[in-house]
């Protein structure tokens, strides 16, 4: 299954400063969750200091999850089930003004 | 002599300017019951407003009823910086009636890129002072009130029971004050137009309106202060804060004329490496929220700078986590540099924009990898030297990286040395021909 991952506001810095990955999930039993996902960019994509991306099985405070435009809390949150050709954004909320 | 000269000059300037604008404020005063004469052809508005406004008028967000509400709105703008600037001139220039402006700092050279009411003459001055001078030149017949204040639990909280404000623009620069301004907004029930921006990109949206959510209902629990990146840090273009500032201004028209479309419940990211716009749709608001939800924990403003772990302002705090001896002061460093090792420690873009020569730079973040500790080695062995100087912005990362080091190369023959106070002090103490950013 082909989907999009996307960083902004920061949060790409922990993904090698690049704003978009597309990646391939493999086919599994079980539907792929973006709570699977989290792991997966764990082990696959995350360079360094996983503690300020993940905590607790979800994202750290301050990072913002869009699936396709949509705030995560209104798809069930780390319980969505990745369908393909999702768009998945992880934002880190800015501060500077 | 000419140095004297021109001291007193600029003494003079500033105090002329201060005179001057305190008769303004007397003359506006005056200016303002003596004009205060309805347009005998229309309804509630003078002659000179109809004109002035017009263009806006026209448009059917606004029409006469807008106009009229706009003239009767009190609007808080917190933060006269690189999106408070532009966000103020456009309310005072679509004829919001009362604008009240608080900041704290002055302003400073580096801020003139963004910060768009202030300019070369204002550096050193307070910035609601200049952002008072430029709004009140634009437009006299409105209320624009400069408040030089510390925001905090307690200025806010008196600032918001002495005025009832119809809406809060978040032109702030920490999180701290970003958490304060939401819970001061949900406890006065007033809506919160909340920008933000740093480097390329952009937020913006309206929280604690029509039923959208609160910050505290997107981010209950503040982020880890290690995540929080400063403008004075990591850098931003002015036209990004400027394209949110703008907008901010847009968002509060919409909510005092009572149009449609306001983004609340909605959340805006501007790319400006890409100059792309999108809009998500965010959650409603939390039923479990500890502010504005259905059991409030949050009853009244508290410590926010101790709920954050982090300080109500962008500025860096100083760090000792060394022994005295490890630290030289900037003066003996010319003397060193011949026969040791000196590290600059800075990113790259900063080491290029300006370094003491004979430096080598080997970046903080790639002294924390193994290639880093790797690259520091080389360096040691290709110098041949037995002392090493660690530098930076400011003095405190070059303390973490020969802290870092030490451990690393314990057991070695070298000796560590941190240089005080970094690159400002140097520039402080040393030659002010090195900048100051
Ligand atoms: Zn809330």
């Amino acid at each position: 299954m082909d989907i999009k991952l996307e960083f902004g506001g920061g949060a790409e810095l922990l993904f090698d400063n690049q704003k978009q990955y597309k990646i391939t999930l493999e086919n599994k039993k079980t539907p792929w969750l973006i709570g699977d996902l989290l792991f997966w960019m764990k082990d696959n994509l995350l360079k360094d200091r996983p503690e300020l991306f993940l905590q607790n099985d979800s994202v750290r405070p301050g990072i913002l999850v869009l699936v396709n435009d949509t705030d995560w809390e209104l798809m069930d949150t780390v319980r969505y089930e990745i369908k393909p050709n999702d768009s998945i954004l992880f934002i880190s909320t800015l501060h500077g003004g | 002599m000419c140095e004297e000269t021109i001291a007193t000059l600029i003494k003079d300037i500033k105090s002329l300017k201060e005179q001057i604008r305190e008769k303004e404020q007397l003359l506006a005063a005056h200016l303002k019951v003596q004009s205060n004469v309805p347009c005998k052809y229309s309804e509630a508005l003078q002659t000179n407003e109809i004109a002035r406004y017009s263009r806006q008028m026209l448009v059917d967000e606004v029409g006469l009823a807008g106009q009229i509400s706009l003239k009767a709105s009190k609007v808080l703008i917190v933060g006269a910086g690189g999106l408070g600037c532009p966000a103020a001139v456009y309310l005072a220039g679509a004829g919001v009636g009362q604008i009240t402006i608080v900041d704290y700092d002055e302003v400073e050279l580096s801020n003139l890129h963004r910060q768009i009411l202030h300019s070369e003459d204002d550096v050193g001055a307070s910035k609601v002072h200049s952002a008072y001078d430029k709004l009140h030149s634009l437009n006299r017949s409105i209320q624009i009130i400069p408040l030089k204040m510390h925001v905090n639990s307690a200025s806010i909280s008196q600032l918001m029971s002495d005025n009832s404000y119809d809406v809060v623009i978040d032109g702030s620069d920490n999180v701290a004050t970003r958490y304060l301004l939401n819970d001061a907004c949900v406890l006065n029930k007033m809506p919160l137009v909340s920008g933000s921006a740093l480097q390329t990109e952009a937020q913006l949206t309206v929280y604690n309106y029509n039923n959208g959510p609160c910050y505290r209902c997107l981010f209950p629990v503040p982020p880890p202060p290690d995540t929080v990146k400063s403008c004075g840090d990591g850098g931003v273009l002015g036209p990004v804060p400027g394209v949110i500032g703008c907008l901010q201004a847009l968002e509060t028209i919409k909510i005092l004329t009572k149009s449609d479309g306001v983004l609340a419940g909605r959340f805006l990211l501007f790319d400006g490496s890409t100059s792309r716009f999108r809009t998500a749709t965010l959650r409603p608001r939390s039923p479990e929220c500890a502010v504005c939800g259905h059991h409030p924990t949050v009853k009244e403003l508290q410590d926010y700078e101790q709920f954050c772990g982090a300080g109500a302002h962008d500025k860096v705090v100083s760090i000792d986590i060394l022994r005295s001896v490890d630290h030289i002061n900037p003066q003996q460093l010319e003397k060193v540099l011949e026969d040791s090792l000196v590290v600059d420690v800075r990113d790259q873009a900063q080491y290029r924009m300006c370094h003491l020569p004979k430096t080598v730079n080997i970046p903080y973040g790639e002294i924390l990898k193994a290639e880093g500790a790797k690259k520091f080695s080389d360096c040691l062995e290709a110098a041949g030297k037995r002392e090493v100087y660690f530098l930076c912005r400011r003095g405190n990362d070059s303390q973490r990286a020969l802290d870092h080091l030490k451990q690393v190369f314990s057991g070695s023959n070298v000796n560590f040395f941190n240089v005080k106070g970094g690159l400002e002090a140097y520039s402080h103490n040393v030659d002010a021909d090195f900048p100051i950013y």
